[in-house]
């Protein structure tokens, strides 16, 4: 008798199990940054410029020194002598420029909400009372705000050192583009879309201790980030620390979402502020410096338009995306790659020959624009989905087989887009068809309709997409970023034979100790009891890129299924020895090396492990007394491994008050080898919310002159329970083949696709009241009543 | 986002408590549920001296009803105000609208009498009140008086109450049988601020009618217009068409000023038809 796979009491790759960390948490014993108290500990908060653009004229900290319990107070000046100033532009994301940006606003505060003085002391309330004694005199500067006028000849400039506020300009054109958009037997669409800022909004704010150690030169970041090496390297290149004794940890985190993976000034001060002070010092932004100080995201002003010929089949697609980015280009990862990701993914499901792009990335008075969770995606998509149903209704055809004609075969991978993107893998057919099965496509346009006829508008949108995952170097490290693509994991056999895990990638909430813990107890042939995850620490965790761009399962994961392999390999080598056996003959189940025939038990793991680790002179002399293993992985032969995925929406529109009810959201995603589905769609849940936050909630209000009207919790909306659909999500699944385990990322699907569906919706069902075509997010309430002409 | 530094302390009485505000100055505020308060304070609007927590004072909570009106403690929660029996068969008005009272954590601890003292343009119970026309009991260094809702909202936080006074309870006046009411709001989510907000109470045979919107102005405001219209027997088209006559309309970042004309307007309208509807029913 064989041991079949489904034999093994123990298959974990595949299996819905809750997450080990669930429970600690649960209990309120969570370590996050501010849990943690550090002897001598003294708290900072700043003083952040009230205008978008000012000159600093006079500082005074007189009356704020002179407070009880006040440790010290530094301004920009005092800052630009101990931290370098970063400039965020990638090499290969060719003429971008930025200039140097300083920890502190030094001689002009380019934002409100940057910050200017620094002060550290006993406790954060008596740092905030000295912080309003501190007299700053301004010269208030011309904002530039509107990212429209800030490219005017005549807009004022926000860097003296710059002839104009754009900050990167890319154009590129392949194929017929101009012949296509003039043959007169297409039919073609055009259209503008506004997609307003918003922000992460995480349940943790960004926080951080600094804890300096001058008998060793070493500093210790406690920080709640994606990133650690990246941040290791960043923190060393501007403090002038060796990186080797900067030492990065991040223990729980809640929540990122991409804003806690960038350099922030107030960050890296309070490092510098431990290091002089000689005292660590913990810096926990507060909801209205998070919403002044944490990145926003999209921001973009875009027309676009597509053709199709008699057949409908796309002919040419055209973008233009006018994106502002804030005074500076964010470093290390640049403000560009959002802009950037738009115009290379618009379109992408699709198949069709002739393609041009113009993207413009500009500077403004505003809060620094970066990446966010899903970069680029909900904006390309939007755009795309938005174009398709406009050529849908343009040429009398249903929005389902308007995409039909033009997906990209299920049979046709590798294959290229006209943008450069290497396609392989992906099943866009599939997931449609299965999609309008699940939502069942044709019973509910029938319900649709006949709601209609009773007075209630209701409307279906429909959305094909990709998602970005699993990134290679050509991302950022080919630009000069100090940003790993490759990940690491070690795996290792104690003496009472457990299994000890670390991986370079790190967990926010989103369950990654789960999925590498599942792996090695499959491949070990353990209880996930048995397996003990680390994350996060640079003094113990191999070098690696952390987590983003939905790569942790993908690239961590693989290198821990390679470093679960390779300990596995050493345990039976081990076993063969000992048992006198073939290690061919051996495998590993239940917590024991069994006869892979019979599955009888021959030697439980911690009786090997106490062999190797106490008697090892029962041991051959060649046999090295190694059970540990490290092996990293990065992707090779495709720059980035692309998922797929169909999604739906159903929506009712109130259309005397412009309120939209989310009646129900469907998702088919092929994210490859599925390790964890209660996992995977938790992920896409949560995305798929995010993503109806920035089409119906969310956005960052500004006035003109460059001040944020609604940094509250109060004031911006962030989604909630109560209005979110049910989400019915089902899975295909084509492994990558540039692993073996299989696993594309699936991090992001869900806020790339959603906004698109909503949209498409609601236009669905406004359509038969000759509304204006909805293209600005979020789609508010008197947006709509607008697009409805019931309101000016 | 933390506090300045202040004095608590803590009145066990209403004489107590407006002793110990004599004490501290104008300078101190009193402590009730805390829920607007606490955060005004973390966000340094408002730096108070001292804070007088008047939550243990027993006389100021409860609702209690007579033969001809319902007093609700100014302490009252706004979730005891949900599961009150007297307020779900007498006010229903009431009832209807403190559900959209922010959320269930917020309605434990807000009180009712600090949501009527605070007088936030967009909250429920001032409007409640106003349709209503209860009367607010004052406690003050001279003693009590009493101040008609329709006296006593000012503007935006602003109220009769001078600085010291507390408010100690509302007292409502049973309304007539086979009065009808209604109560509708707009907003974009459960349990946020309303975009505009609607309440309604029509005596038997249109004798009377008070129709209240909040949320489209400085206070919660009386459209007198649609009351006369309604009163003269006014078509619902006719009244929905003068809902914010000779009121006067602020804007705010979810609706601008035109859009809460719409929505009252589209809310009077509503309501109203909902009421013919049920009439023509029964």
């Amino acid at each position: 008798m064989t041991l079949h796979a489904y034999d093994r009491p123990v298959s974990y790759i595949g299996a819905s199990v809750p997450r080990p960390n669930a429970t600690r948490l649960l209990q309120g014993r969570g370590r996050y940054v501010d849990d943690k108290v550090l002897p001598r500990m003294v708290h900072a908060a700043f003083v952040r410029s009230p205008h978008a653009h000012a000159r600093i004229l006079s500082i005074d900290v007189s009356a704020a020194r002179a407070l009880p319990g006040v440790v010290a107070i530094y301004d920009g000046a005092d800052m630009a002598k101990v931290i370098t100033p970063w400039v965020g532009v990638l090499t290969h994301l060719s003429g971008m420029r930025s200039p140097p940006q300083p920890a502190l606003a030094h001689g002009v505060a380019h934002w409100q909400g940057e910050p200017v003085v620094m002060v550290i002391a006993q406790s954060r309330a008596v740092a905030e009372d000295a912080a309003a004694l501190v007299d700053i005199d301004y010269e208030v500067l011309p904002a530039v705000c509107d990212m429209d006028t800030a490219l005017a000849p005549d807009a004022p400039r926000i860097h003296p050192g710059l002839d104009s506020n754009l900050c990167w300009e890319r154009k590129f054109e392949t194929g017929a583009v101009d012949a296509a958009f003039a043959d007169p037997t297409t039919t073609v669409v055009e259209r503008r879309f506004t997609f307003g800022r918003h922000t992460g909004v995480t349940l943790e704010p960004r926080a951080v201790i600094g804890d300096y150690d001058p008998s060793e030169d070493r500093l210790t970041m406690h920080y709640s980030g994606q990133a650690p090496h990246m941040m290791q390297s960043v923190v060393s290149r501007h403090l002038g620390v060796p990186e080797a004794r900067v030492r990065v940890v991040a223990e729980d985190v809640g929540g990122s979402f991409g804003i806690k993976i960038h350099t922030y000034g107030d960050e890296i001060a309070t490092l510098a502020a431990a290091k002089m002070l000689k005292r660590p010092v913990k810096f926990v932004a507060d909801r209205l410096e998070s919403f002044l100080s944490d990145i926003h995201a999209r921001d973009h002003r875009i027309t676009a338009r597509a053709a199709v010929d008699a057949d409908g089949r796309l002919t040419a697609v055209e973008i233009d995306d006018v994106t502002g980015i804030g005074p500076y280009s964010v470093y290390p990862r640049s403000s560009g790659i959002e802009g950037n990701q738009v115009v290379n993914l618009t379109g992408a499901p699709y198949d069709f020959p002739a393609y041009r792009a113009r993207l413009r990335v500009v500077f403004q008075n505003k809060t620094p624009m970066c990446q966010y969770r899903a970069v680029g995606h909900p904006i390309a998509v939007a755009v795309m989905e938005g174009l398709m149903d406009d050529l849908a209704h343009a040429t009398g055809r249903d929005p389902a087989d308007m995409r039909r004609i033009n997906l990209r075969r299920d049979d046709s991978y590798p294959c290229t887009s006209p943008q450069g993107m290497r396609f392989a893998d992906l099943s866009h057919q599939q997931c449609m068809e299965k999609l309008l099965t699940l939502m069942d496509y044709e019973g509910l346009k029938a319900d649709r309709d006949a709601a209609r006829a009773r007075g209630i508008h209701r409307g279906i949108g429909l959305v094909s997409m990709v998602e970005v995952t699993n990134p290679s170097p050509m991302f950022y490290g080919v630009g000069g970023a100090p940003i790993a693509a490759q990940d690491g994991a070690t795996a290792r056999l104690d003496a009472s034979g457990a299994v000890h895990v670390a991986n370079s990638i790190t967990e926010q909430g989103q369950g990654t100790e789960t999925i590498l813990a599942q792996i090695t107890a499959d491949v070990m042939g353990v209880t996930m009891a048995d397996v003990h995850v680390t994350t996060g620490d640079t003094a113990t965790v191999p070098y690696g890129g952390g987590t983003w761009a939905s790569r942790g399962a993908g690239i961590g994961g693989e290198a821990m299924l390679q470093a679960a392999r390779a300990l596995r390999a050493q345990v039976l080598e081990v076993a063969g020895v000992i048992l006198q056996a073939a290690p061919d003959t051996l495998t590993l189940v239940g917590g024991a090396v069994v006869d892979a025939a019979t599955g009888a038990e021959r030697i439980t793991l911690r009786d090997l492990a106490r062999t190797v680790y106490y008697r090892g002179n029962e041991l051959p002399p060649g046999l090295k007394p190694e059970l540990i293993a490290t092996r990293h992985y990065r992707v090779t032969d495709y720059p980035f491994v692309f998922t797929n995925g169909a999604m739906a929406s159903y929506v009712e529109v109130d259309p005397d008050t412009g309120m939209v009810k989310l009646l129900s959201h469907w998702v088919v995603e092929d994210v490859g080898t599925i390790l964890n589905e209660k996992l995977v769609d938790e992920q896409i849940r949560g995305g798929v919310v995010q993503g109806i936050g920035g089409a119906l909630f969310e956005e960052c209000i500004y006035s003109d002159d460059g001040q944020m009207q609604n940094a509250t919790m109060a004031d911006y909306l962030v989604p909630m329970a109560g209005e979110m659909p049910d989400i019915t999500i089902a899975h295909v699944c084509t492994p990558t083949r540039t692993s073996d385990l299989g696993a594309k990322g699936a991090g992001e699907a869900g806020t790339a696709g959603a906004p698109a569906a909503v949209m498409n919706a609601i236009n669905d069902a406004l359509r038969p009241l000759g509304a204006a075509t909805l293209s600005q997010m979020p789609m508010t309430p008197e947006r709509i009543l607008r697009a409805l002409g019931t309101v000016a | 986002m933390k506090t300045n530094a202040f004095a608590y302390v803590r009145a066990d009485t209403v004489p107590d408590a407006l002793r110990l505000y004599a004490e501290a100055g104008e300078d101190a505020r009193y402590l009730a549920g805390g829920q607007s308060l606490m955060a005004a304070l973390n966000f340094r609007l408002d730096e108070p001296s001292t804070l007088i927590d008047i939550t243990r004072v027993a006389a100021l909570r409860g609702i209690v009803a007579d033969a001809d009106a319902i007093r609700i403690g100014a302490l009252t929660r706004h979730a005891d105000v949900a599961d009150s029996a007297v307020i779900t068969a007498e006010l229903p008005l009431i009832h209807a609208a403190i559900g959209h009272v922010a959320h269930p954590a917020i309605r434990n601890r807000g009180t009712f009498g600090g949501s009527v003292a605070l007088a936030d343009p967009a909250a429920e119970m001032p409007a409640c009140v106003l349709a209503l026309g209860g009367v607010m009991e004052i406690a003050g260094q001279d003693g009590t008086r009493h101040v008609p809702a329709d006296a006593f909202f000012l503007g935006t936080y602003e109220t009769a109450l001078a600085p010291g006074e507390l408010l100690t309870g509302v007292t409502i006046q049973r309304p007539a049988p086979g009065s009808r009411w209604g109560f509708a709001e707009l907003a974009r989510r459960a349990g946020d601020y309303a975009m505009a907000g609607l309440c309604l109470m029509i005596a038997p045979d249109r004798r009377d009618a008070r129709v209240v919107f909040f949320s489209i102005s400085d206070r919660p405001v009386r459209a007198r217009a649609a009351e006369a219209a309604i009163i003269a027997g006014a078509s619902v088209i006719e009244v929905a068409a003068v809902a914010t006559d000779g009121i006067e309309v602020y804007g705010d970042l979810n609706a601008g000023i035109a859009t809460k004309r719409h929505y009252a307007s589209v809310l009077l309208r509503r309501e109203l038809a909902r009421l013919d509807q049920q009439e023509a029913a029964a």
